[in-house]
């Protein structure tokens, strides 16, 4: 493996709080020095980050591969190849596959296909409960044993209070958070949207916003029973950040996430049944997005996460009760980001990989998310100022199902360097 | 002056002008006459073939449907989800992309998930007409509540109509709330505040909580049907006290301040949102509804294919001239 000297870059590393024209040289897998004027070791790769950010790679807690089960939607190598062009180099595998991932050996054969794909890092979650059925924990110190990061019966919320207590004590041995998909099913039951003035025009079942709420006030006051460590999926609500907001000023353990489709759509985007707009939680009202993204900006919601979803052209080729929830997010994540957040003023640079690297990092207690001397060679060189235009053509990943084809983005990787190793460099 | 013209499809009143609206009921009223006559059937849609797709039971709108076509001698398939490729898993789209390989016209689709029609629309040539997409629009059934309403009061403009009972899973109160409103139409809801849409108010009516308030207020009421399924997901208590609570009686109208003009969609709960002697009794325009059903489905099938509403002088191809009646003759409450 040959060294790698990144020269004159804006590097960022909030887990140091530098940020400034740099040299970053890897060395071994692992970072070996950043500094100023470090001249060129024999045999090293050059590679220019003049005009480009340098920071520690991206890393995604919430990702859905459909490896095993559903391979023609995506594998764990098509999933790891998209991260790695969207500037993630690490990805955490939900555990909603066929079968599911609630057991040592689903796990150890997560671990074994990205080794063989060698790309991003994909570190799996295990299922809390066996079968995401609900009712008998999984084996949490097998699951981390053969490399879980996190627990979660994602895709479906812990309905009894009773597991989700367990659960998070349970999870306190193994120094593992319970990540929990946040839905009071009763409430959401054959909800296809958002529960608001566009879904009674179109007279689709709607998902209010209480539905998500009860759950994160059940979960934040559950963590703080156990003193449990509780991390909540794709946040949508207003009155969720509020929620989070107040339970991480009585110092309970709650971190969360939210998704870039979130912080950029609105229940709008369901008019003419697209159902390229059809996830859970839903697309919400603008007070909602507005309320993701003050909660970005001041910290209550610690993460950006993609929920990338893959789907078949067919499955959302349906009348939009029938079609799937779901949208990929992995090579729009980056872009998305920037041009929402960043131009606009909301974030800085260095707020972005804090949300995206730095603090999912520390969540799932990863490697990575830093530059510091002797940690993983995990690098994203990116241009913040790239305009393009979003042409799912072009994707890594195997699924096309993004509502954003079309839309012009400000920012994208340039080259994603994981253990030291280039797994993705854009042509020209 | 131009003509507007309805566009390819109708999936729904929410897209239409008023002046589109106008035009469909305008159209119908020539069409009634039709039905009225010793041979039913004029040459409108001669060669023109229609499949009625129907993935929901349906008696009233597809047999209205049917006559309408055959009123035109349009060449007719009917089409239920049982017994057809759609039992064996075929998707809606292959379903109907198979039947335009065999050269139709037009599809009517009547379907259980909102949005259907649209989306199959956008996906084939031929016209497509709504009969009924899940909770979302009944485009003809609004069309002909209200062209039933302009029968009574020879106007919409003004009128106060209140559309009661299961508003949230109801296309009908949605097509209505559209049609009636952009007509120039006042229209409140009233129901179980449990069987409201979210923001309902926001598409431009008024919230009455009460059936008494309605009943005070209203021109006409539209009563619409409740589903029992209703009650067992827990939307309700009970038919009983639906009927002693929201129920149209005639005791409940004797204290109205004026005749209130009585419409139902059909099929009636008798005893549950409407007793019978109101459903029977002399304000009640349910079996003028479905007769007008058929015109307005006429009027609808033929502008879709082209025609042109300016009958009376378009010659032989006309109903009007055929029969020598220039002008319709209105339901005007002889029944």
């Amino acid at each position: 493996m040959k060294p790698i000297l990144i020269r004159g870059g804006r590097v960022i590393d909030p887990s140091r709080g530098t940020d400034g024209v740099a040299d970053v040289y890897l060395e071994g897998g692992k970072v070996a020095a950043v500094g100023r004027d470090i001249g060129t070791p024999d045999g090293a790769m050059v590679l220019d980050a003049s005009g480009k950010i340098v920071t520690p790679g991206l890393i995604d807690l919430h990702v859905h591969l459909r490896e095993p089960g559903q391979e023609e939607l995506e594998t764990v190598a098509t999933g790891a190849m998209a991260a790695a062009a969207g500037g993630f180099t690490a990805v955490c595998a939900m555990p909603n596959t066929d079968p599911v991932t609630d057991n040592q050996a689903a796990i150890g054969f997560i671990v074994s296909q990205a080794q063989r794909a060698g790309k991003a890092r994909v570190y799996p979650i295990g299922a809390i409960s066996l079968g995401q059925k609900g009712q008998q924990l999984a084996e949490f110190g097998e699951l981390v044993g053969a490399g879980a990061v996190a627990v979660s019966d994602d895709g479906k919320p812990v309905v009894s209070s009773h597991l989700m207590r367990t659960a998070l004590e349970y999870a306190r041995t193994f120094g593992i958070p319970v990540a929990d998909h946040c839905e009071d099913p009763t409430l959401a039951a054959g909800g296809a949207m958002h529960e608001g003035i566009v879904s009674t025009r179109l007279g689709l079942k709607g998902i209010p916003s209480a539905a998500e709420e009860i759950m994160v006030a059940r979960n934040i006051l559950l963590a703080e029973l156990t003193g449990g460590h509780v991390h909540l999926c794709h946040m949508s609500t207003r009155g969720s950040v509020e929620l989070i907001r107040r339970g991480k000023e009585s110092g309970i353990r709650v971190t969360a996430e939210a998704c870039p489709h979130h912080f950029t759509l609105t229940h709008e985007r369901c008019e003419g049944y697209d159902t390229n707009a059809k996830m859970n939680p839903p697309l919400r009202e603008p007070k909602d997005r507005e309320a993701i993204r003050q909660g970005l900006r001041d910290g209550t919601i610690d993460a950006i996460c993609t929920d990338h979803a893959p789907h078949h052209y067919d499955a959302k080729e349906r009348e939009f009760d029938n079609a799937p929830n779901g949208i990929i997010g992995l090579e729009t994540a980056l872009g998305l980001v920037i041009s929402e957040l960043v131009v606009p003023g909301l974030l800085t640079l260095p707020d972005l990989v804090n949300r995206m690297s730095t603090a999912p990092a520390r969540i799932f207690n990863l490697p990575g998310g830093t530059l510091a001397a002797g940690s993983p060679a995990d690098v994203l060189i990116a241009d913040p100022a790239a305009e393009w235009v979003v042409n799912p053509a072009e994707f890594f990943s195997k699924s096309r199902n993004t509502p954003f084809t079309g839309r012009r983005l400000t920012g994208r990787a340039d080259v994603t360097i994981v253990r030291g190793q280039v797994v993705f460099q854009r042509a020209g | 002056m131009s003509t507007p013209s309805l566009g390819k499809d109708l999936v729904g009143l929410e897209p239409l002008s008023a002046e589109q609206i106008l035009l469909i009921l305008d159209t119908a009223e020539p069409f009634k006459e039709v039905s009225e006559r010793a041979i039913k059937k004029v040459p409108a849609l001669r060669g023109k073939t229609i499949v009625n797709l129907f993935f929901e039971a349906s008696t009233r709108t597809r047999i209205s449907f049917e006559f309408a076509e055959k009123r035109l001698s349009a060449d007719t398939v009917n089409v239920a989800a049982a017994g057809s490729s759609v039992s064996k898993g075929e998707t809606l789209v292959d379903t109907a992309k198979n039947l335009e390989a065999m050269r139709i016209d037009m599809v009517v689709i009547r379907h259980e998930a909102s949005g259907a029609a649209q989306f199959l629309g956008q996906r084939i040539r031929s016209n497509v007409i709504n009969a009924g997409d899940g909770k979302h629009e009944h485009p003809t059934q609004g069309l002909l509540d209200m062209l039933t309403l302009r029968d009574r009061f020879k106007r919409i403009k003004g009128l106060k109509v209140a559309i009661c009972g299961d508003i949230l899973h109801s296309r009908v109160a949605r097509s209505n709330i559209w049609g009636l409103t952009k007509l120039g139409a006042e229209v409140a809801v009233c129901g179980p505040a449990s069987l409201l849409p979210r923001n309902v108010q926001d598409l431009g009516v008024t919230i009455l909580p009460r059936i008494e308030d309605a009943i005070q207020w209203a021109d006409a009421l539209n009563v619409l049907r409740l589903q029992l399924e209703r009650m067992e997901a827990g939307f309700f208590p009970s038919l009983r006290e639906y009927n002693r609570v929201f129920g149209v009686t005639n005791e409940r109208l004797a204290r109205a301040p004026k005749d209130l003009l009585i419409l139902h969609p059909g099929p009636m709960n008798r005893g549950v949102e409407i007793d019978s002697d109101v459903a029977d009794g002399p304000h009640s325009v349910i079996l003028p509804q479905v007769t007008n059903g058929v015109a307005v489905r006429m009027a609808v099938l033929y502008l879709l294919a082209g025609g042109s509403p300016d009958w009376a002088q378009s010659g032989d191809e006309s109903p009007s001239t055929s029969s020598g009646q220039a002008l319709p003759r209105a339901e005007r409450g002889e029944r």
